[in-house]
């Protein structure tokens, strides 16, 4: 334990030094304020105002591109130690590999998760500017649908990092995983519905298995209670499931696979060769 | 024995890399292990580091697997790697890392630096990667020097080093504990005659030499 946190404390001194880190908070930090500035709380579209807004606004963008920036950066963690090296040295000393693993993977889920959950609440901040009640069961649901959905996608970044040996591929194969599930959410699902090619039953699974779509869902569903925006997929799962249910799903499902996928890193860490 | 890998087989990729190796290092055994590149020098160092997972044979380090108890055995042993790894922690947090998962003491380390030459304590926020080559090996050396081991294994480490460097080295080296075994992986042999007592060559993944000197 006294390892795991000293690895993880070391990872996350490391990426405060890196570029990648100062990009990534710079841009969430960055959104919140754009957002804040062009006056977007400002301004009312379909019925929301003020904070509210910007937060939906930021949970949109989000969706598409904090996953993307997980992978990127995290995908490299163990695989880029091990191409260069690094991973024979700090190996060689008496550190077990359930240490290092976990340690590594707490100290990159501090890095990737408290620079969007500060944007939050520098949103919050803005928000309290301009004076107002401050939707605070909503800022708590999207602090939990960002914890999830960032490790979620963190469970897949060292999933790919420790049972792929190269760098390129496991960073190639995070492209592709994000380009389709960004692609099946449910505009996608929409026109393949709306084109019964499929039945309607593979379409909701699908739906309900894709962490992006899951986060959407819950997301939106506490503002706009009949998903109107986001169309029948939504619809009908709300009607079967119910609000509150919906919204438990959407954030204890992707904690699920995330830990899922980072226990089947963690085998495959320990059954393969280290380098 | 300190470590023993009896009929140690391994292949990447279908080729075998090493071929039914068979070594031994007792106590206070000083082995040169010598033979051209890609005999699998390398590959069976980092098989007794736990490194990697066998096809077939025994290895076992310190009485003990170095996979299933790998914790254990690497108490035990310090080594320099082949190539310095461009490690992006600061020098501090290296030596931090190095200090709290092997207890190893900071002040033994500025220590050795310091007999080498290797001015450590104006550059402790300084990017391990960002030392020079032969300043990595300096302080991987130190380290290794510093760790209470009763196996060293060296994988080629004056690679980097200029004359003088090592020449310290070598000073260094004889004042190692003669209850501890050293490995040494070289392609000078010259150099650690006088250091050495035992000469393994290897090639083609077999172990071809194992002479007593
Ligand atoms: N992880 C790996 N994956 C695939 N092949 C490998 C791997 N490690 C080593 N090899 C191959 O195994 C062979 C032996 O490599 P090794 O590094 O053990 O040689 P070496 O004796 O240390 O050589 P050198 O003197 O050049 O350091 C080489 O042909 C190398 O390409
Ligand atoms: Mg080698």
């Amino acid at each position: 334990m006294k390892n795991l946190l000293l690895i993880a404390y070391l990872d996350v001194k490391e990426s405060l030094r890196s570029k990648w880190f100062y990009v990534y908070s710079v841009v969430f930090g960055g959104l919140m304020a754009l957002f804040f500035i062009t006056g977007v709380s400002d301004s009312v579209v379909m019925g929301f105002t003020g904070l509210s807004r910007m937060l939906l606004i930021f949970i949109q963008v989000t969706i598409i591109i904090l996953p993307i920036f997980i992978l990127i950066t995290t995908v490299k963690s163990i695989s880029g130690d091990r191409e260069s090296n690094v991973l024979e040295y700090m190996l060689s000393f008496p550190v077990s590999l359930k240490d290092y693993y976990w340690g590594k993977m707490l100290g990159r889920f501090a890095t990737v998760f408290l620079p969007v959950f500060f944007a939050l609440i520098l949103g919050v901040i803005f928000g309290m500017m301009k004076g107002g009640a401050l939707p605070w069961k909503m800022i708590f649901l999207y602090s939990a649908l960002l914890f999830s959905l960032s490790f979620v996608f963190l469970g897949l970044a060292f999933f790919l990092s420790t049972i792929l040996k190269s760098t390129d591929i496991a960073l190639g194969a995070s492209f592709v995983v994000w380009i389709v599930l960004l692609a099946f959410i449910d505009i996608a699902l929409m026109g393949l519905m709306l084109q019964n090619r499929v039945s309607d039953e593979l379409v909701i699974t699908l739906a309900m298995l894709n962490p992006i779509e899951v986060f959407r869902i819950g997301a939106i569903s506490l503002f706009d209670p009949e998903l109107t925006v986001i169309g029948p997929v939504a619809y009908y799962l709300l009607d079967t499931l119910g609000s509150v249910w919906l919204i438990v799903y959407s954030f204890v499902y992707p904690i699920v696979i995330g830990l899922l996928l980072s226990y089947l890193g963690y085998i495959a860490f320990r059954k393969k060769d280290l380098l | 024995m300190l470590a023993i890998a009896k009929n140690v087989t391994k292949s990447f990729m279908g080729t075998k890399v090493l071929d039914s190796v068979n070594l031994t290092v007792g106590e206070g055994d000083r082995i040169a292990m010598m033979g051209p590149n890609g005999a699998g020098k390398t590959t069976i160092v980092r098989a007794l580091l736990g490194f990697y997972h066998i096809d077939s044979g025994e290895i076992k380090v310190n009485g003990a697997d170095p996979i299933k108890n790998r914790v254990d055995v690497l108490k035990n042993i310090s080594f320099i790697p082949q190539l310095p790894p461009p490690v992006k922690l600061s020098i501090e947090e290296l030596l931090s890392f190095v200090e709290k998962s092997s207890d190893i003491s900071r002040e033994k380390i500025f220590a050795e630096s310091n007999r080498m030459d290797l001015d450590l304590k104006n550059q402790l926020k300084k990017p391990f990667f960002k030392l020079s080559g032969g300043m990595k090996q300096k302080l991987l050396i130190a380290i290794a020097l510093s760790k209470k081991s009763n196996l060293l294994i060296f994988d080629e480490p004056t690679a980097n080093l200029d004359p003088k460097g090592r020449e310290k080295f070598y000073e260094l080296l004889t004042e190692i504990d003669p209850a501890c075994s050293t490995l040494f992986i070289t392609h000078r042999l010259d150099e650690i005659e006088g250091l050495v007592n035992r000469k393994i060559y290897m090639d083609l993944g077999k172990v071809v030499e194992d002479e007593k000197i």
